[in-house]
């Protein structure tokens, strides 16, 4: 056996000798295959273990993530096994990363089963990810083919829809995380929510870790919250909405808890990325049933995507979420203080928002990704922004987004009011700057300062952030080498 | 109170020259710009009346600007928004929105509670502008 070469076996009898094998003598290993339209094609980042051969090492992960075990069996003969092989097609260093490789792997569309995020999980980062003979994997991103989409619902609502339902376009919406996250009685909470909308924003959001807890259990919750939402559309004469966490340990619950608050007239519900994929499944498809807008709050995400060389990116995970069928997701904010370097944010918004996303590896986009018109996904940025950067904001971040002061409203000296009124104000005279055919990123600065003269709270939000920023180095940041452009 | 829907219900009115601004910018991208006034901005009223089709073929800000005037003239005492519909694919709805006139006095709504079993409460939001029948003139 150690005398066959390293290349993949056509001899039947020899291949299935009872036996070890290298994956590519297996056949995972296909330098000549061409991807057909159907397939999934996935990019991997892989370290391999010391005096691992790369490729080898990316047909183990072909092997691993389809049909491979680690042994030869002849079972495989009963079936078409040359056609459910996933195939590693291509393998390039990671630019400027000694010991890391990027594979590329194609998976025929028949491995996976119609509208599932669990089964194309299960294979992609199944016991793939243990596997010894690496060091680490990372999965890179995804080319999803359109005759797979098609068996996703997508977003329950979708931007175009939640913003017809809102009455609300032209501007990116405006939100706040209720404060202190944990500890408040809900008539207290639901005090801070009524402010927050009454001075301006759109919406309200309970924290992940918001569930149903000693100091304040959720139908208690439910019931302030729409008080407060409610008193804020009478004072103001604009649909309101607060993001009700209906996230709780069974499906049962949920619904419950979901159903409640459509009972209310809550137009938005929210769960947490924790509960499992097969869950957001069930609350988008409740959520497109109910006429309801379906919050995503990435909990957990960090755990496994803030590190480049293992785990999963972002953008990924975001193109799961919007075949799942959420209508906002957590993003980035680029300025604020979470992880978030520009250019990963910019592939991650396109992955959300547009209808083709062409390849764009300084993006991190591997592939050209359609989308088939699954419904557009509401971005949101949330973290550590305050209104001073609304122009960095609107710059990087565009119209199609919900911006989320958390600190930024309710730590207002004035009040929570004055601070949901500062970040309002903020927003609208900038937009209105920038369709001006103002230069909002040069003149930012000084466009809220004008405005700041007449608005007394955004004169406060300045003075009380205008020094904070956080500019550490991104851990997730795209590797690439930026190719000459053709003159 | 003040109705703060649209995208610029929380800066000064803005004056024709700005408001001939955004009308460019909505041209620009290719957008058809109407008009809508009512008396009644229930926040679930989406249907107010139209000034008029929405202005497909019009490369000029100052043709809505004319047909402002002309509704101002005639609706000065109601609400009055300038909307910009976007009829691309994959979006095929409104661009922009923002209020252009307000009555003299915004007469708010009434925030109705109904008490209900298990200290449910249903919420009912009424114009104050629609809560008498229109006196004839």
């Amino acid at each position: 056996m150690d005398q066959a070469p390293d290349v993949k076996i056509t001899d039947m009898k020899e291949r299935y000798r009872s036996g070890v094998l290298k994956y590519r003598q297996m056949g995972y290993w296909e330098p000549d295959y061409e991807p057909k339209d159907t397939d999934v094609l996935a990019v991997f980042r892989i370290t391999p273990q010391d005096g691992v051969d790369p490729v080898e090492a990316a047909a183990a992960v072909a092997g691993e993530s389809s049909t491979a075990t680690w042994t030869v069996v002849w079972t495989d003969r009963l079936t078409d096994s040359e056609y459910y092989r996933a195939k590693a097609y291509r393998l390039d260093p990671v630019p400027g990363t000694p010991g890391q490789w990027f594979a590329y792997i194609a998976y025929d569309i028949d491995l996976f089963e119609e509208g599932s995020i669990a089964n194309l999980t299960a294979s992609i980062i199944g016991n793939v990810f243990g596997f010894k003979p690496l060091k680490a994997l990372r999965l890179e991103d995804m080319r999803i083919p359109a005759h797979y989409l098609k068996t996703f619902q997508g977003p329950a609502t979708g931007i175009v829809v939640e913003r017809e339902r809102m009455n609300c376009f032209g501007r990116p919406m405006l939100g706040a995380t209720m404060k202190p996250k944990l500890g408040l009685s809900g008539r207290n909470y639901g005090r801070v929510v009524y402010e927050a909308l009454k001075g301006g924003l759109d919406f309200t959001k309970d924290d992940e870790n918001i569930n149903s807890q000693p100091f304040m259990h959720w139908r208690d919750r439910y019931l302030y919250c729409m008080e407060a939402v409610n008193k804020a559309q009478a004072e103001t004469g604009e649909v309101k909405g607060t993001y009700l966490n209906v996230t709780a340990g069974t499906m049962e619950d949920m619904y419950e808890r979901a159903d409640f608050a459509k009972g209310l007239g809550s137009v938005i519900v929210m769960i947490d990325l924790v509960i499992g994929y097969t869950a957001i499944q069930s609350m988008a498809k409740w959520a497109r049933r109910n006429d309801m807008i379906l919050h995503l709050h990435r909990a957990g995400h960090s755990t496994y995507t803030r590190q480049k060389n293992h785990g999963i990116s972002f953008r990924v995970i975001a193109k799961w979420m919007r075949m799942a069928g959420v209508d906002h997701i957590h993003a980035g904010t680029v300025v604020g203080k979470l992880e978030g370097d520009p250019n990963v944010i910019a592939g991650v918004y396109d992955v959300c928002r547009e209808n083709h996303v062409p390849q764009n590896l300084q993006h991190g986009i591997f592939f050209d990704q359609p989308w088939a018109s699954l419904k557009k996904l509401m971005p949101v940025a949330s973290g550590g922004i305050h209104a001073g950067q609304m122009h960095q904001l609107l710059h990087y971040l565009g119209e199609d987004v919900v911006l989320q002061f958390g600190g930024g409203t309710i730590g207002h000296p004035g009040g929570i009011q004055a601070g949901a009124t500062a970040n309002r104000v903020a927003l609208e005279v900038i937009v209105k700057a920038r369709n001006e055919g103002r230069d909002i990123w040069r003149e930012g600065p000084q466009i809220l300062s004008e405005a700041a003269r007449w608005c007394q709270p955004l004169r406060a939000a300045l003075d009380t952030w205008k020094d904070v920023t956080f500019e550490y180095a991104s851990t997730d940041s795209v590797d690439f080498v930026p190719t000459p452009t053709a003159s | 109170m003040k109705l703060t829907q649209g995208q610029f219900s929380f800066l000064p009115d803005l004056s024709d020259a700005e408001i001939t601004l955004q009308v460019q910018y909505a041209l620009e991208n290719g957008w058809a710009v109407a008009i809508e006034h009512t008396s009644d901005p229930h926040p679930r009223n989406v249907y107010w009346n139209m000034w008029g089709n929405p202005m497909f073929d019009l490369r000029d800000a100052a043709g809505v600007m004319m047909e402002l005037k002309a509704c101002r003239a005639e609706h000065n005492d109601e609400y009055i928004k300038i909307i910009a519909f976007d009829s691309r694919k994959g979006w095929e709805s409104v661009r922009m929105s923002f209020i252009v006139n307000r009555p003299a006095f915004e007469p708010g709504f009434e925030l109705v509670r109904t008490e209900g079993p298990g200290r449910n409460l249903g919420y009912q939001l009424r114009s104050f502008a629609t809560s008498r029948p229109p006196v004839a003139p």
